[in-house]
């Protein structure tokens, strides 16, 4: 093994990714755990060594948990880089001697790329905030809940002025129980979650009952109605200003309200971070249930590309406790397909595992249905930005369907929708759903963006610095 | 705007950086985004296709609103580079143009 090739590489480092990366080596594996961020912990254990908020009472138990994770990768002698972004994964275009299918890895560390090998990678990418395309979103002052939480855990940061937060789902209600519990300002939460969602969820309500977040989620839902103002059945949003935040409109049993506001928390749930395993070349399929796309794995995390597992939210959301069981899973598998564990170990070691996968997923389908985002807030009307680099309307992309324009692949060269420095991350839910709607067929059939490496910005300085191969010269020189 | 949580404000800011040359402080551990939030400063850059003015909105990498000029290199993620003493932070106006 040199200082570049891995049995195992584990992108993120969120609860997925630590346990994947400590389960692999704690196997006898070499492993290396690749992570954009400078500490370990993903988003929801952001900064969870080193956070300003030290008192333990506001970000909560669930947060303080993360720091248990961060032992058994230590002891499992698996590399961490930190500040490692990855920008590709790859197939190599010539295997090792005797055959042996590699994988590599484009990597950018500390201002240069470099090229990782492995026999096997598991993605552990997480999940990123499903778009919430209002008028007036991308107005400055305008930030998602996840955006406020981050500030809270890494820089003890609240809002100081009048502040609203919109929306639906659990990490609306936690970021608000946090910030009562931090003494920070919250001058109304604006809940948008559908009245008629609730019809829907009953049926599921018997998984909710044994789920382990019902206590803990009950109780901070109670306290948040009882010490904020909590406006509900909102069903239209607007943000107002002049190059920055005013004024938050909402509509309410059909009638229109004004708060003067500063800062405007959206949220309305999670989905799958999907670019890399998309990029990389994994099937995904819609989720009409979660309204998202995900990539397509067996119960141990495999995709359709061989030697690529991927694990936790990155592969359908269910939640940081059962992210860490399936990081478990994804590398015991991964033992398993390098010869390091037989079937029959890799099926015993994973019986507990799955057990604690199943407690962790109890409800999920009950807080899936209760809390899907109504349809406007999904499929905005024609005035709202939907491609925020490329500053793209909804409006625009109807009028492209209408003009024979059939999927998101096709709104780039109609718009240049989805091609901004971003690549669909903040638009390719909306363009899917709009472009759905408009046809009057389902996303499943419309599609998603085909993302191509490198899926992260990386200098062309950088990209010629690699160390080439002499494939890599020919392909260049003999033409 | 954002402020500090009382003790951490208590315990100052230990980074000085400057915003579009003037002076201003940080934590060490913010983000370059969080540290100009921190500062009152919510827009970082006027858009290349409009003009319009933009601010931090994800935090985590996803959403390269928080694109900014660090030490003389443009579009940098502002919330992915963590603020270092001495920095020179520039907000972004527009299109980039060609100095020939």
């Amino acid at each position: 093994m040199s200082g570049f090739d891995f049995d195992i590489a584990v992108v993120g480092a969120g609860p997925a990714g630590l346990a994947a990366a400590a389960r692999a080596a704690a196997g006898g594996a070499s492993v290396v755990l690749l992570d954009e961020q400078a500490e370990p912990g993903g988003q929801i254990y952001r900064a969870v060594t080193e956070t300003p908020v030290r008192d333990r009472r506001i970000l909560g138990p669930d947060y303080w948990h993360g720091a248990e994770l961060l032992g058994p990768l230590r002891d499992s002698g698996a590399a961490h880089w930190p500040g490692s972004t990855v920008w590709s994964v790859a197939r190599a275009r010539e295997d090792a001697a005797g055959g042996r299918r590699r994988i590599q890895i484009g990597l950018s560390r500390d201002g240069s790329a470099s090229l990782l090998t492995v026999r096997h990678v598991i993605l552990a990418t997480g999940a990123l905030e499903r778009p919430f395309p209002i008028p007036g979103w991308t107005l400055p002052g305008v930030l998602g809940a996840g955006a406020a939480q981050v500030l809270l855990k890494t820089s003890g940061l609240v809002p100081s002025g009048a502040t609203v937060m919109a929306g639906s789902g659990p990490l609306l209600w936690l970021l608000a129980w946090q910030y009562l519990q931090a003494g920070a300002r919250i001058d109304a939460i604006l809940d948008t979650t559908p009245r008629e969602n609730w019809r829907a969820a009953l049926p599921l309500l018997p998984g909710f009952l044994r789920s382990p977040y019902l206590g803990k989620g009950m109780k901070l839902l109670l306290e948040v109605r009882r010490k904020a103002t909590v406006i509900g059945n909102v069903t239209a949003l607007r943000a107002e200003g002049d190059g920055v935040l005013r004024t938050v409109v909402y509509t309410r049993n059909g009638s229109e309200h004004r708060l003067p506001a500063e800062t405007l928390l959206l949220h309305q749930g999670v989905l799958p971070n999907l670019n890399l395993a998309n990029a990389t070349g994994c099937a995904q399929r819609w989720d009409e249930v979660q309204r998202c796309w995900r990539p397509t794995t067996d119960d141990w995390g495999a995709t359709s590309v061989e030697g690529v597992s991927l694990a936790g939210d990155g592969a359908g959301i269910g939640g940081a406790r059962a992210a860490e069981e399936a990081g478990r899973l994804a590398a015991l598998d991964a033992l398993h397909r390098l010869g390091r564990l037989d079937r029959a170990g890799r099926d015993r070691a994973a019986e507990p595992v799955r057990a604690a996968l199943d407690r962790a997923l109890a409800g999920r389908a009950f807080l899936d249905t209760l809390y899907r985002p109504a349809e406007p807030f999904r499929v905005p009307a024609d005035d709202t930005i939907v491609c925020r680099c490329e500053e793209i309307t909804a409006g625009a992309v109807r009028e492209a369907v209408r003009l024979g324009c059939s999927g998101p692949n096709q709104a780039k060269s109609f718009l240049r929708c989805g091609m901004g420095p971003c690549q669909g991350r903040l638009c390719g839910p909306t363009v899917t759903e709009v472009i759905a709607a408009e046809r009057g067929v389902s996303p499943a059939e419309v599609g998603y963006y085909r993302l191509r490496p490198p899926v992260k910005p990386i200098t062309l300085a950088e990209l010629a610095a690699l160390p080439k191969g002499e494939a890599d010269l020919d392909a260049v020189l003999k033409h | 705007m954002f402020r500090r949580l009382p003790e951490i404000a208590a315990a100052g800011d230990a980074i000085g950086f400057t915003i579009d040359g003037r002076p201003a402080s940080a934590r060490a551990g913010d983000s370059v985004a969080a540290a100009l939030l921190a500062n009152g400063v919510t827009a970082c850059r006027k858009t290349p296709v409009s003009g319009a003015a933009r601010g931090p909105y994800c935090m985590m990498g996803v959403c390269f609103d928080c694109l900014v000029t660090i030490d003389g290199v443009g579009n940098r993620q502002g919330c992915q580079v963590r603020v270092a003493d001495g920095m020179a932070v520039e907000t972004q106006d527009g299109k980039r143009e060609v100095e020939l």
